[in-house]
């Protein structure tokens, strides 16, 4: 228990550094809507593009895919270093059963063809973060093959998620395979230092066909996996860390004419890069033919600073692997209800009894959410894609107690989300409670206080404060003025104050409501009913 | 008590005739009489005397946790030992100190049983002679002059032969390093032990231990116990665990038994078989130990004699050897005929190929950057590696990767590998067709001739040599088969002569029965031995 803590907690610190990038993504969405943004734009002339990715998804599993060594992120270096991940001679791998159920529950939801059957091989190159000098892969038979992935395309230049496209992209195949430990280059002192901590921890790569068109698609597939692969638990998803990483095969061709020749963007870190790198490399390529040049067959990479693609002018691209067979492990054989040998229990791997288990997937959650709940479509989409379906329904549903799902997924999604983003805070370090929010929604509800104190007591929860909801109206003199005796004084004594905006109103100009109410409110210090307050304004406005 | 068997020995211990203790003390008296034959790479003498007090207390207390309490083995530098250094006779290894036990090694531990020391071999297990290893090679106990110099007795390990390879001149000199310290033709007259696990074969023939590990890929067991006159079983593929073994061909690696008697073989298989959840090759059934009949029943017996063992350099004594044997299963009662394995004479170049492919996968490891050897030239990356590995490596690994790696590039894999896969799946075919019409074992002899003089054996190189002198056992391993040499007759030079047995997998018991009728019928006479 001590160890998870420890984990826990370094585990916080590091999602903290890395989570800036999703939570900005949902702000440009919400608070800076009205922004302009780059958007796609559609390739000049008669191009088209095509992409193909190779997307590495590190299963979330307890030990690594052939030894029992722990899997997590931000240990201390060549802490999590069996004697098979550091190749000392005569070990032997030992395929981890849990990683092979995370595949196959991969690949059902992906629509794959399960390989009842399937094979390792030794993919050889010579790196430093390679101990054994080979990856163990599936180049020969894969886990999976032949599915396919349906998604949407949304309109990112509004907040309203409008659905611009639905796209589908094949998936060639689905494989298991190690993933390599990490290098790093000390420049100051001219050496690498290794950390095999990463080395053999389980990775799906999933390779699609290049079916898709642009940046943008890309970029939306890209997103949909991440949430089917978070929603199954297979894979975090987390492109900071590394725990999903894209590889682009990008080119670009005249209509009508044959595929052209595609370089490699490798190692690309979030969803917006994914974008931005396609849309970058299509241009520059473009550009080289239209420009009488010609695309080089490469390996490039997206530097993310300076928004291009840069070539790594790899010597080695183009070396030959070597494969072979992996002589240490038998063909992975998989199961199924009537094929599972008897009384061998839970000891193989069973199709069947993985489907079972199948969670709601992001698309069905959507709808589900709209069905359910009434919510706008892109309220259901913001939800899913912000990861917050659960505290949301925590919110609505609280000991059975209904709340107004539409002000709940506002509060969600506005000012929730707004709070994070202030702090620089991921969902998962979210201080406030999903109960504690609905509390706050309750009291908005009901008219206890204001939309605005509401949303000035959730600022205070994030800041720690502990004491009761009441005590905090209470002690800050927050609960709103509805007695309409106190609010007429009140009204009255603005409207003397401030002759000239009852004239104005006299004279036909209704709008000085809205500054009367300023003005009712900063005496009140916002805590006058704006409904009553408006009414009584009008009252006493027309009265006169 | 050095000339018992391992079954002997275990009842004088259980009957408390002998402690483990002193027994133990006999068996390093020995050891190091014969320290001239370069047995051992690293001696454990002091943690075995240890061992064997706590064994010799366990007796005392009546609390024996197995036949092999108290029993003093040898383990092929081969394997893995935590804590003792592992070298597999390769520079590239020199220092390596493995921080787990294979699960052969463990498995001997659990039961008790008192290792002596890491026995040399060929590095890498490539080669049939021992006499490529960074240590020097080991020298046949049999027809040997012990020079009557007193010989030094520290830890051998920190003494390792001096090598070439150090010495940028000598490099240049293109000196074959394993050889070096040979310094006259005079010295060089001695006998091959065969190989690669020519310290363990040595090291059961002249006594020092009952029972010895060895690990066979393309007969590195059974080759050294034919020309060491001692007992080398290669079990089935897949009933021992390679968990800690240093591959050599993981597809054809073997950890192998060598004893005395063949009953001993069958008891220390007993102790060694059945799966290991660290080798996912191991078969998953559990494994029955057995011991054999003293009165074997041949007369059910049909032995197959496979004619295309009628090798072209089949020594005249050999031959004769093989044919008295089944004459004697013929006498006996047994049924005995020719059966053909068509595939044979193509056994060794599909061996050459797949043993290169996966030499270059398995040997990519020695980088220099977790453990083992490192060059100094850090200039790169790609330049240290070239070092480390030039440096790490005699010439017959280097070439075998060379080899290795063209067989797998893209443009070759087709040609050599995937036919090579052809072959070998032919010749297992050749023994399945062989056994499925009614052959409970085939007999053949293990090698060519008896054991050759060193100076004739390195006049060609190492792999002209395996090529001679695997033809008999290689296919068994390309088979994944069971087969056990039997010291049967001593040519007229006065060197043993072993015949082969090899049976249908897993038909390990049926095997050791008609190996040790064979062993109860031709009476070797076993290496003579001092008694202490």
């Amino acid at each position: 228990a001590k160890m998870a803590a420890t984990a826990r907690k370094i585990c916080a610190v590091r999602v903290f550094l890395t989570s800036r990038r999703s939570v900005c993504t949902c702000n440009m969405l919400y608070a800076n809507a009205k922004a302009k943004k780059d958007y796609a734009r559609a390739l000049p002339g008669d191009w088209q593009g095509r992409v193909g990715l190779e997307i590495h998804a590190q299963i979330s599993s307890n030990s690594k895919l052939f030894s029992g060594s722990q899997v997590q992120f931000s240990a201390p270096p060549n802490t999590l270093v069996s004697p098979f991940d550091a190749s000392l001679p005569g070990t032997l791998p030992v395929l981890n059963r849990q990683c092979v159920e995370a595949g196959v529950l991969t690949a059902l939801a992906l629509n794959c063809h399960i390989n009842r059957r399937s094979l390792f091989d030794r993919k050889h190159y010579f790196y430093a973060d390679l101990p054994a000098g080979y990856q163990i892969t599936q180049q020969r038979l894969p886990l999976a093959v032949n599915g396919h992935l349906t998604f949407d395309v949304y309109d990112e230049r509004t907040s309203q998620r409008q659905v611009l496209k639905s796209c589908q992209v094949r998936l060639k195949q689905l494989q298991l395979e190690q993933d390599s430990g990490k290098s790093l280059h000390d420049q100051e002192n001219g050496e690498v230092l290794v950390d095999l901590n990463r080395a053999g921890v389980a990775l799906m790569e999933i390779v699609t066909e290049p079916d898709l068109v642009d940046g943008t698609e890309a970029a939306a597939m890209v997103k949909e996996l991440q949430l089917i692969l978070q929603a199954l638990g297979t894979c975090d998803g987390n492109m900071s860390e590394g725990s999903m990483r894209v590889d682009a095969n990008i080119s670009v061709n005249r209509r009508g004419e044959e595929m052209g020749t595609r370089a490699e963007v490798k190692n690309i870190g979030s969803i917006k890069f994914v974008q931005k790198a396609i849309e970058y490399e299509m241009q520059r390529q473009i550009e080289l033919l239209e420009g009488a040049g010609e695309v080089e067959e490469e390996t490039r990479y997206y530097d993310w600073k300076l928004g291009k693609t840069i070539s790594l002018r790899d010597k080695e691209q183009r070396h030959d692997y070597r494969y072979m067979p992996e002589p240490n492990l038998p063909p992975l054989i998989l199961y199924t209800y009537t094929s599972a040998p008897g009384g061998a229990g839970n000891t193989v791997v069973n199709i069947d009894r993985i489907r079972e288990q199948m969670p709601e997937l992001p698309a069905a959650t959507r709808h589900r959410l709209v069905q359910e709940y009434n919510i706008p479509f892109q309220h259901s989409v913001a939800l899913v894609g912000e990861g917050l379906v659960e505290y949301f329904e925590n919110v609505v549903d609280v000991k059975g107690k209904g709340r107004d799902p539409r002000s709940a997924a506002s509060w969600v999604l506005t000012d929730l989300l707004e709070q994070l983003h202030k702090r620089s805070l991921t969902f998962q370090e979210c201080p406030v409670t999903a109960s504690k929010l609905g509390e706050i929604v309750d009291l908005v509800t009901m008219g206890t206080v204001s939309t605005s104190t509401g949303k000035k007591i959730l600022s205070l929860l994030f800041d720690g404060d502990n004491r009761s909801l009441l005590q905090i109206i209470e002690d800050n003199q927050w609960a709103q003025i509805r007695d309409e005796e106190t609010l007429g004084r009140i009204c009255a004594e603005v409207l003397l104050r401030h002759p000239e905006l009852v004239e104005a109103y006299g004279k036909g100009n209704k709008k000085v409501v809205n500054r009367l109410m300023g003005e009712v409110q900063k005496v009140t210090n916002k805590c006058a009913d704006p409904s009553i307050t408006s009414r009584l304004l009008r009252e006493k406005l027309e009265g006169q | 008590m050095l000339g018992l068997t391992l079954k002997e020995t275990a009842k004088l211990l259980s009957e408390g005739r002998v402690s483990a203790a002193e027994l133990c003390a006999a068996c390093v008296a020995r050891a190091r009489q014969v320290q001239q034959l370069n047995v051992f790479i690293t001696e454990t003498y002091d943690t075995a005397q240890k061992q064997a007090a706590e064994s010799a207390q366990r007796h005392r207390e009546g609390r024996r946790l197995h036949v092999l309490d108290g029993i003093p083995v040898t383990i092929k530098d081969a394997f893995s030992t935590a804590g003792v250094t592992t070298t597999s006779a390769s520079r590239i290894l020199r220092d390596y100190i493995p921080p787990y036990n294979a699960t052969m090694v463990q498995r001997l531990v659990d039961r008790g049983a008192v290792s002596l020391g890491k026995t040399n071999m060929d590095e890498f297990a490539m080669g049939c002679g021992s006499v490529d290893s960074l240590f020097g090679p080991v020298r046949n106990p049999w027809r040997y002059n012990f020079t009557t110099t007193t010989t030094t007795t520290t830890n051998k390990h920190t003494q390792p032969i001096r090598d070439s390879r150090q010495d940028s001149k000598a490099k240049n000199m293109q000196m074959r390093t394993m050889h070096r310290h040979v310094t006259s033709m005079e010295d060089s007259d001695w006998f091959i032990t065969g190989g690669s696990s020519g310290g363990s074969a040595v090291a059961v023939a002249t006594g020092i231990c009952k029972a010895a590990l060895g690990s066979d890929t393309g007969g590195s067991v059974r080759n050294p116990a034919s020309y060491c006159g001692v007992v080398g079983l290669k079990p089935t593929y897949g009933l021992l665990s390679r968990h800690g073994l240093i591959p050599l061909v993981n597809s054809l690696d073997v950890p192998g038994i060598f004893t005395r008697c063949v009953d001993d073989a069958a008891i220390v298989l007993g102790a060694l078989a059945g799966h290991d959840p660290q080798d996912s090759t191991t078969v998953p059934e559990p494994f029955q130990p057995f011991s054999l009949p003293d009165d074997v029943d041949v007369t059910n017996l049909h032995v197959g004699i496979p004619k295309e063992y009628h090798a072209p350099h089949l020594s005249e004594e050999t031959l004769h050897t093989w044919r008295e044997v089944a004459d004697m299963f013929e006498d006996a009662g047994a049924k005995v005929s020719q059966v053909s394995l068509p595939h044979t004479p193509y056994s060794i170049v599909c061996y050459s190929v797949l043993c290169a492919a996966e030499v270059a996968s398995n040997m990519a490891r020695y980088d220099g950057l977790e453990f083992g050897h490192r060059g100094c030239d850090e200039s790169s990356t790609e330049a240290l590696y070239a070092q480390t590995r030039h440096e790490g490596f005699n010439d017959v690994v280097r070439g075998r990767i060379l080899a290795g790696n063209y067989f797998l590039l893209k443009r070759h894999y087709d040609h050599y590998f995937i036919q090579a896969q052809r072959i070998r799946r032919l010749i297992a075919d050749d023994f399945k067709t062989v056994f499925d019409s009614g052959v409970d074992i085939l007999l053949t002899p293990t090698t060519l001739s008896p054991a050759r003089p060193y100076s004739w054996f390195v006049k060609a190189d190492n792999r002209t040599r395996t090529e001679q002198e695997d033809v008999f056992t290689q296919p068994v391993n390309l088979a994944g088969i069971p087969a056990v040499n039997v010291p049967v007759a001593l040519s007229e030079a006065g060197l043993p002569i072993g015949l082969q047995l090899i049976g249908p997998s897993f038909q390990e018991r049926t095997l050791l029965a008609a190996a040790k009728w064979v062993e109860q019928q031709v009476n070797f006479p076993h290496l003579q031995l001092p008694e202490p």
